[in-house]
């Protein structure tokens, strides 16, 4: 036998193929999400400094900069963030447990779904920032009202996506359950649960996203707080980059809140292959 | 004292007397159709598609509730369905899979054995689209066996399988009903399954019994009758 040379060969034979045109998205791209904003950030910083952009219209952004560190030594921009966080979360954690739990009822039995389906989906079509005024009445224009609002705007998507994706599931895991003859709550926790997570967790980033839109508008009510109560303020001193600063901490919530939820989706649902990995 | 006779004629695991099934108005699916299986008996059930195999033995399994039909219908307690996939929680691990539903300490040890006698220990932390087709349908007869069930119904459970598959899957069925000794009733389309498999082989033709024969006859023979019943004229070269 002979002793052969079992290290990498190159360019030995030439690389000959067949390669068809490419349908799909391809590659990823490294850093992809970045490449939008910090381009918008390039044209923005470019537009000010040229004098294209002028400060009464949209402030530079190392005015913003700057501004951010004012707001944050002299007027309690911390005390702000934590406010509107505050806000937000205890809205949204009310809207996605009743959001949830409205879908499952619905969607595992007929008299809950006769029951909740129908005014769900008037509801859906009612803009609750156009509710807002009857809360008023209802709750007054302190922090219940704000709380209200946020839960009923995140609860709607919640709902919608899981009870969808609780119907979703196919039939055939459903009768495997009967063959097995597991109790109903077995049934909830195994198959219905799990089936109805990518649902689920569709909900969570639109309604992630509405809780942050409700937010906005809420915080214009008499709040003494909040990144909206800054913002309101700013508008009536005529302070731009105040209120830019007050935009871009919403835009970094929304993308945060929207990472940790896809995040929490690529970790949850390990057991599906799709286009997206 | 009465002898006891327990274990030594085996009880009827199976009993049904004029079943009959339709899902519409102009004709039945089953048309007063009688089966017994003794326990332990492995009886295989074959027939041309739309003679009622799948209608029988969802009816068995209790999945034919919203059918419409009449007659009598006797199982044990502690029935068990192989479907034609494997019908694995894609969200549930293996070794969940097989043990979903059962109760007690032991569950997950019994579940590791099933397992094991499948031929798919290790892979119990695998997802299930980690597994081939035919280690997904091992699995599921793993969370049938584990079940310890009386009888054992099966719907065609190697019909999507490749073919060398499917005759690792027969010796493995065969091991697996000699030790834990069920009843079993398998629909099949496949003549030669049938045979290698069952202890009985039923053809069903028009919703009844058409020919009921023990596989002890010789093989040839035994094909050659079942194909005849089943309405295949065989043409070139069966020796």
């Amino acid at each position: 036998m002979t002793i052969t040379d079992s290290r990498p060969r190159t360019a030995t034979t030439p690389d000959i193929r067949v390669v068809r045109r490419r349908l799909g998205p391809g590659r990823r791209i490294p850093y992809a999400f970045w490449i939008g904003p910090l381009l918008l950030l390039a044209v923005w910083s470019a537009g000010s400094a040229t004098g294209l952009i002028s400060p009464a219209i949209l402030t530079a952004p190392w005015d913003v900069v700057v501004a951010f560190g004012e707001q944050w030594t002299d007027h309690d921009l911390l005390g702000n963030i934590l406010s509107s966080l505050n806000r937000a979360a205890l809205g949204l954690g009310f809207g996605i447990a009743v959001g949830g739990v409205l879908a499952v009822v619905s969607g595992l039995s007929r008299i809950g779904e006769s029951l909740i389906d129908g005014p769900i989906q008037i509801k859906r079509s009612v803009p609750t920032l156009a509710l807002i005024p009857l809360f008023i009445a209802w709750f007054g224009i302190g922090q219940e009202m704000k709380i209200v609002t946020i839960a009923l705007i995140s609860l709607v998507p919640i709902y919608v996506h899981t009870h969808n994706g609780l119907r979703s599931i196919d039939g055939k895991y459903a009768e495997l359950a009967e063959t097995i003859d597991i109790g109903r709550a077995e049934f909830v926790r195994h198959i219905v649960l799990p089936g109805a997570l990518p649902g689920f967790l569709l909900g969570m980033r639109f309604a992630v996203t509405s809780s942050l839109l409700g937010l906005v508008v809420v915080e214009q009510y008499n709040a003494t707080a909040g990144i909206g109560h800054m913002i309101t303020l700013a508008e009536q001193y005529g302070q731009t980059d105040v209120i830019v600063v007050g935009l871009v901490i919403y835009g970094v919530f929304g993308y945060c809140a929207d990472s940790a939820v896809r995040l929490v989706g690529r970790r949850v649902l390990a057991w599906r292959r799709t286009l997206e990995d | 004292m009465a002898p006891d006779t327990r274990g030594l004629i085996a009880a009827p695991a199976v009993r049904v007397r004029d079943l009959h099934r339709s899902f519409s108005a102009d004709g039945g699916v089953l048309n007063g159709l009688d089966l017994d299986i003794a326990g332990g008996e492995f009886v295989a059930l074959i027939g041309r598609s739309g003679t009622g195999k799948s209608t029988l033995l969802r009816a068995l399994a209790g999945l034919d509730r919203d059918v419409a039909g009449h007659g009598e219908i006797e199982v044990p307690a502690n029935v068990s369905v192989v479907f034609q996939d494997s019908r694995l929680l894609p969200w549930r691990r293996i070794l969940d899979n097989v043990v979903l539903g059962l109760r007690g300490p032991d569950a997950a040890e019994r579940g590791r054995q099933a397992l094991a006698e499948v031929g798919l220990e290790g892979r119990e932390r695998a997802w299930p689209f980690e597994l081939s087709g035919g280690e997904q349908q091992r699995a599921s007869l793993a969370r049938s066996l584990v079940r310890e069930p009386q009888l054992l119904l099966a719907d065609e459970p190697f019909g999507a399988l490749d073919a060398l598959t499917r005759i690792r899957m027969h010796a493995l069925l065969r091991k697996l009903c000699e030790a834990h000794k069920p009843a079993v009733l398998l629909v099949t389309h496949d003549v030669d399954e049938a045979i290698v498999l069952a202890d009985r082989v039923i053809v069903l033709d028009a919703g009844v019994v058409h020919a009921d024969v023990r596989t002890d006859r010789p093989r040839a023979e035994l094909r050659s009758f079942l194909l005849k019943k089943l309405g295949v004229r065989e043409e070139l070269g069966v020796r």
